[in-house]
């Protein structure tokens, strides 16, 4: 539209620096951890994630062998080896933690007393001495080295596979999965009955029930903690898979009902009348008329409801997680370690990305229906 | 029982529960109660219909009614009496909140509150306006959506993490690992900052996490609202010599207004109801206490059901005229 005035190019790109930037800042905060995830410990925590794509120079202290392997020469005593199990190049060295890189590989230092260390680049090292050397611990020598980027997959292998891990995020996925999926399932058959109801019954009090249904939309479910807490206590359920099953499928009433009313309201007349002609019992036009052709509200409504629930930390704090923490869900477990293990990155990044993997995935392979959903229920 | 097995049990009873109560509830209807037939078939038929929609909605409403309605008036009540001790409880008129009015956690909720109310929604939409404005008009537009998009699928606390990684702060010794902190050493800072332990400003730092989720949500609503726009009122424009920004303020703005306002309250319900992003990144410490998180901590840390459920009528107090507005728009559309 804009090329007619003549000056497209200009504008072109402007927009397409300012969405790339846009698009940059977004995905920065994401990208960080999805990164962090693959490093281990001392690499989160030696260098920023944005380094991990190139080389870093790493600074390492190491000790000769000790004095026990000491060899005399002639008159000195010499201590011989390898620094490096594997091969290494390193670019510089020192002896003293005040100047960790005051040598070049290859030169020759003198120490205290006479003694004198030689350091070549694989980490091959030569240290000497005029007197027979003694302690347990051998010379502290620093190197500093290039270490090309790394990374590891050692992180999901501890978190998720590992018997002897303590997060437990294992069993919290498959909590979370639980809780997940019948809650996702049940409310859209409840409500697709009820949107019918609403979309092509005539019936007294069918506008104040769609007024009050628009209105529950928005009550915020905060209120319904404590008496709903008090009320499964009363019946028995407690706190339990159950209880939080049922929370999750009165909350997502709302918003199902009215989605689906729209798109059920917006069907064409025609084909239920045609089948009504035809006999058809309200009861089969719903089941083989209007269900099928609602699949693509109910896919955006199982979208959202499957986002929820997965996401969801308060009905889960509330209803189902016990004083024993048997049925944690993942998010609890996060915000868990978030306090106990707030320093350690390797496990509190993979952690969060496993849990935000399986939105993810839903969230990139049915987009289609998500921003369908968005739309149906906000624009008017 | 194995919860895995409990909730395949669960599916099946609650969808083939579902499918049984309707199905054989519609064929009593209609063979026992009211039956098609026999001398009074006509009155039978009409029956049946009007009971038949009730038939329909009865689990949904029960559902609903429990779930929703029930406890709004239920918090009511527990916000206007105390436990006592040994069970039962008292009728205390407004001391609850009275008592909630003396203490300052919840004036600083209050505070944060209102800040978020101002800041999130408006940060966010013009965000999405952007955004939507920007990816319309770019061949990549689609991916650039979809990650702009992509938050909206990130849980709250998924989202605290990622942002507490961009917010880390080490001594200045120490390389940074936060990026926020690196890019203000970057560009000439002495001190790495602890940003989420700044009184007031930390603030801030929360609600963009909210920001950075939201944004998409308006996005996509805004950018189908601008694709709805009729070009003619825009090649009139461009006739008539109006800037791009002209175009896009006096021409576009106006007439997607309606649009601002659904995803400007839209996200403000969001707001109020915000509390896994506090609860996870500061839990309302260093003056980050936000009403949602207060009413948790007054009822499951407290255990004061008193004062937490008044705080929880506030969240409600505050979400009633936007739930009155939207009310009143359906019932305009229905008419």
């Amino acid at each position: 539209m804009d090329n007619i005035a003549g000056k497209k190019s200009s504008l072109t790109w402007v927009v397409n620096i300012s969405a790339a930037a846009l698009v940059i800042l977004w995905l920065i905060p994401t990208l960080g951890l999805f990164i962090s995830s693959f490093r281990t410990a001392d690499q989160i925590s030696s260098s920023g994630w944005w380094n991990a794509m190139f080389p870093t120079e790493q600074t390492v202290q190491l000790r000769t062998a000790p004095p026990s392997d000491q060899k005399q020469e002639g008159d000195l005593w010499v201590i011989e080896g390898e620094l490096f199990d594997q091969p290494t190049t390193i670019s510089s060295w020192g002896s003293s933690s005040r100047a960790v890189s005051a040598y070049a590989p290859g030169e020759t230092a003198d120490l205290r007393g006479g003694e004198q260390l030689t350091v070549t680049e694989n980490g091959a090292y030569r240290f000497t001495s005029p007197e027979e050397m003694s302690g347990s611990r051998g010379q502290r020598v620093f190197v500093t080295t290039t270490v090309p980027p790394q990374f590891t997959l050692e992180n999901y292998n501890q978190i998720l596979i590992n018997p002897q891990s303590d997060e437990g995020m294992a069993k919290a996925f498959f909590n979370t999965l639980t809780v997940t999926i019948p809650a996702t399932i049940i409310p859209i058959l409840v409500a697709a009955f009820a949107a019918y109801a609403l979309a092509w019954m005539d019936f007294p009090g069918r506008a104040l029930l769609i007024a009050a249904i628009v209105g529950l939309l928005v009550v915020p479910l905060q209120l319904a903690l404590i008496p709903l807490l008090k009320l499964h206590n009363d019946i028995g359920i407690g706190k339990g898979y159950v209880g939080v099953w049922l929370a999750h499928t009165a909350f997502g009433m709302p918003l199902a009902i009215y989605l689906l009313r729209n798109y059920m309201a917006g069907l064409p007349r025609d084909i239920i009348e045609n089948a009504r002609v035809d006999g058809a019992t309200e009861f089969q036009i719903f089941v083989k008329i209007i269900l099928p052709l609602s699949f693509p509200a109910l896919a955006s409504f199982a979208i959202f409801q499957f986002l929820w629930t997965w996401n969801d930390l308060l009905v889960a704090l509330v209803f189902l997680i016990d004083a024993t923490g048997e049925t944690t869900v993942m998010t609890r477990q996060i915000v868990e370690l978030l306090g106990t293990r707030g320093g350690n990155w390797e496990i509190l990044a993979t952690s969060a990305f496993i849990s935000i993997t399986v939105p993810l995935i839903v969230f990139f392979s049915m987009q289609r229906y998500l921003v369908r959903g968005l739309l149906a229920g906000s624009v008017k | 029982m194995h919860p895995a097995l409990q909730g395949l049990i669960t599916i099946f009873l609650g969808v083939g529960g579902c499918l049984a109560y309707f199905s054989l509830s519609n064929l009593l209807l209609d063979t026992v109660i009211c039956p098609a037939r026999g001398p009074n078939a006509g009155r039978n038929i009409n029956r049946a219909n009007m009971i038949r929609p009730w038939l329909f909605l009865f689990p949904a409403v029960f559902v609903l009614t429990l779930y929703l309605a029930y406890p709004v008036y239920e918090t009511l009540r527990l916000s206007l009496t105390e436990r006592m001790p040994g069970g039962g409880s008292q009728w205390v008129g407004f001391s609850n909140y009275a008592q909630m009015a003396a203490e300052p956690k919840f004036w600083e909720a209050m505070r944060n509150n209102i800040l978020w109310l101002i800041v999130v929604p408006a940060a966010s939409t013009a965000f999405g306006l952007l955004a939507a404005q920007l990816t319309d008009r770019i061949k990549w537009g689609n991916i650039a959506k979809s990650i702009i998009f992509m938050p909206m699928a990130i849980s709250f606390v998924g989202a605290a993490v990622i942002w507490k990684l961009v917010y880390d702060a080490r001594p200045l010794e120490q390389g940074q690992i936060g990026i926020l902190n690196a890019i203000y050493l970057g560009l000439g800072g002495t001190d790495p900052q602890a940003w989420l332990t700044t009184p007031f400003w930390n603030n801030f730092f929360l609600m963009a996490v909210l920001i950075w989720i939201q944004t998409g949500f308006a996005m996509v609503i805004l950018s189908a609202a601008l694709r709805g726009i009729p070009e003619e009122t825009i090649e009139a424009a461009i006739v008539d010599g109006a800037s791009p920004l002209q175009i896009f303020f006096k021409i576009k703005v106006p007439q997607i207004m309606s649009t601002i306002v659904v995803v400007w309250t839209t996200i403000t319900i969001v707001v109020l109801k915000v509390f896994d992003i506090v609860f996870a990144m500061t839990n309302g410490q260093w003056e980050t206490q936000v009403l949602a998180n207060y009413m948790y901590d007054k009822l499951f840390r407290a255990n004061d059901w008193g004062v937490g459920s008044a705080s929880a009528m506030i969240i409600m107090l505050l979400v009633t005229p936007i739930l009155v507005w939207n009310v009143h728009n359906a019932r305009k559309e229905m008419r």
